[in-house]
């Protein structure tokens, strides 16, 4: 049976390339978009490792900087302080018995069984078949409770007009956003920009699924773990270190 | 005795001076969203950690009160006592009007009101919100057409069963409002199930509170006998409704404190003098909920409907207080992403939230439309009996 394609099925399923290019046409009309042979497919499991031994202070702030750049947030005017956007952000811990410090990147976990997905009640909040946790632009009301129901206070709510926004990264006022793992670079083939701004270990990017990649063999080897692991939300990142 | 409901004259002074200053406060609310969504929320005082505010506050409360408030028509119909019959369709009306303002608060402080039309045509059926949206469209036709079957003398027999309808739909809508909360897992102040019939106790008591309150008003103002009877047996309900109300705070509370990964959230929030805990302790406990059972059961007030009515208003503050301890006081505490480390930079802490003034307007706004829509309906509709006194409501009254 022949499904006819929606909008959503549209987004889930080709590249963030054209999905760039189609959300950003509010009140344009695109006629052409660019055609993509390789369709997202369940086969694959976008994953990120962080080992916090290898990362320095300024390797994460690097990782923050780059995000900002890449997609083009943190340069609202009129939001303070929690208002602020924050895809991603610098968090140090200290153990409470040894006092042992760590430092992590804190983002979008991108989790097999998201809690933003299940509350969202318009299907705005989704999971591409590659594992990436998106928000549909177009669906999102701004009724917040994804932000409520996310674990890791990884989303951020726009409160204000933006200007000057990425071609590839659309975001609107009183929508939710969040880390897209830079799916508009991994579609191209590419590395999400924080794994790409460290030049050390201390980030590998790649198919959980893939026992040939770097990632899913590392894994196999170190001990690593997922941030709440307690709710069994399966998480994309994965920390090591901590 | 026949009960006959009549309209209310509704042209004194104090009518209109009562619509007109209600009037105001809706459009002062309106103007509020106009400037909240012309410049975005960062006019509010919420931010990415307290991301429900004043206007939720507001909305969920009306919304619970809403259910409540139909308690007394499904007690006359469901449970056929015939002392609360003739209260059945000022019941129904103000469980609509209190929905009706609850909903305006809710869609309002949306960041994409005008997308309302994705929220009633995109569904995720996993998605407790998305249940709500159903429950409350379908509460609203449900209770509709119990008015419709109250108010029809052909259709007077049908009243029961739609009653009874009305009656579950009620509890499974506010199962679903404590649900959007007790279904947080990833919040240890939140996430637990007793959120469901903790909400449902609550909508008793604070929708009961507005039914005591408008029903006294609407009677003296009206200049229309209401007999003691009718009013001490609402008195006692309202007495056993909120003490059900402190027992599941009380049990709530108590079971955090045992658990040691939601003992801090406890010491925190309710035992460090922080803002919350006076709240909690001062506004929910003593005034929401100690001085009015004082108010109803201490002999030496007993019968006196003005303190009746005190009660019923410090109800309704102190579920406000309840409500914002709650929403705002649960999203304040950080989420716990790291047990046994304590986070020195980048999140954490109690966050402070300042509600800017068009968020308490939006919130009243939605108080003021639930009271208009009463105070017009009464006056258009006969919602309410001519004689409340005890020999025309009181079954068993002996002359």
């Amino acid at each position: 049976m022949n499904k006819e394609l929606n909008r959503r099925d549209f987004l889930k399923n080709t590249t963030a390339v054209t999905a760039g290019v189609a959300t950003i046409a509010s009140g344009i009309t695109l006629t052409t978009f660019a055609a993509n042979d390789n369709p997202v497919t369940n086969e694959k499991r976008w994953g990120m490792l962080v080992d916090t031994n290898k990362l320095t202070e300024s390797n994460i702030n690097d990782m923050v900087n780059a995000c900002q750049e890449e997609n083009g947030w943190g340069s609202e005017i009129h939001s303070t302080g929690h208002q602020k956007p924050s895809w991603i952000k610098k968090i140090k811990v200290k153990d409470k018995v040894t006092g042992k410090i760590d430092m992590l990147p804190m983002m979008c976990q991108h989790c097999e069984h998201p809690p933003c997905v299940d509350v969202c009640p318009t299907n705005a909040s989704m999971k591409r078949e590659d594992g990436i946790v998106l928000v549909d632009k177009h669906l999102c009301i701004g009724c917040r409770y994804c932000m409520m129901a996310c674990p890791y206070d990884a989303r951020s709510f726009v409160h204000e007009d933006l200007s000057n926004q990425k071609e590839h990264m659309p975001r609107g006022k009183g929508t939710v956003e969040s880390c897209t793992m830079c799916v508009h670079r991994v579609d191209k083939g590419e590395m999400p920009a924080c794994a790409e701004a460290v030049s050390s270990n201390g980030v590998i990017f790649g198919d959980l699924y893939d026992a040939n990649s770097k990632i899913n063999q590392t894994l196999k080897k170190i001990q690593s773990t997922q941030i709440r692991t307690d709710l069994n939300l399966n998480t994309g990142v994965r920390y090591s270190g901590i | 005795m026949n009960i006959r409901y009549q309209q209310i004259e509704g042209r004194s002074l104090g009518f209109y001076a009562l619509v007109a200053g209600l009037g105001v406060l809706i459009l002062t609310a309106l103007g509020s969203v106009y400037f909240m969504e012309h410049h975005g929320h960062y006019v509010t005082g919420m931010n990415n950690r307290i991301v429900w505010g004043i206007p939720h506050v507001f909305a969920l409360f009306l919304i619970i009160a809403a259910s409540g408030a139909l308690n007394v028509a499904s007690i006359a119909s469901v449970f056929q006592n015939k002392l609360y019959k003739p209260l059945s369709r000022l019941s129904g009306l103000v469980s609509l009007a209190l929905l009706a303002g609850g909903l305006m608060v809710l869609v309002l402080d949306l960041g994409r009101p005008d997308r309302l039309i994705v929220a009633m045509t995109e569904y995720n059926f996993k998605s407790i919100f998305a249940w709500n949206i159903i429950l409350y469209n379908g509460f609203f036709v449900i209770v509709a057409v119990y008015l419709w079957m109250m108010f029809e003398r052909r259709m007077n027999k049908f009243s029961r069963k739609i009653g009874i309808a009305a009656f579950i739909w009620r509890l499974v809508l506010t199962t679903g409002t404590g649900s959007i909360f007790g279904l947080l897992v990833a919040r240890h102040t939140y996430d637990a199930m007793i959120m469901a019939p903790k909400f449902i106790v609550m909508s008793f008591s604070f929708g009961l509170a507005f039914f005591i309150l408008i029903l006294i008003a609407s009677y003296k103002w009206g200049d229309r006998p209401l007999g003691d009877v009718i009013l001490n047996r609402l008195r006692n309900l309202l007495g056993v409704f909120v003490a059900a109300v402190l027992y599941f705070v009380i049990v709530f509370h108590i079971g955090n404190i045992y658990l040691a990964e939601n003992n801090n959230v406890e010491m925190i929030l309710f035992a460090n003098g922080s803002i919350y805990t006076n709240l909690f302790w001062y506004g929910q406990i003593i005034l929401g909920s100690i001085v009015p059972l004082v108010l109803i059961y201490h002999p030496a007030v007993k019968g006196n409907r003005s303190v009746l009515g005190l009660a019923s208003i410090l109800v309704i503050i102190g579920g406000i207080v309840q409500m914002y301890v709650l929403i705002v006081g649960g999203q304040a505490y950080p989420l716990e992403m790291f047990p046994g480390k304590d986070i020195l930079e980048g999140y954490g802490g109690i966050v402070a939230y300042t509600p800017s003034f068009p968020e308490i307007a939006l919130g009243v706004g939605g108080l003021a439309l639930a009271l208009v829509v009463v105070t017009l309906l009464v006056k258009f509709l006969p919602f309410l009996p001519e004689s409340l006194a005890d020999k025309v409501a009181d079954p068993h009254h002996k002359i």
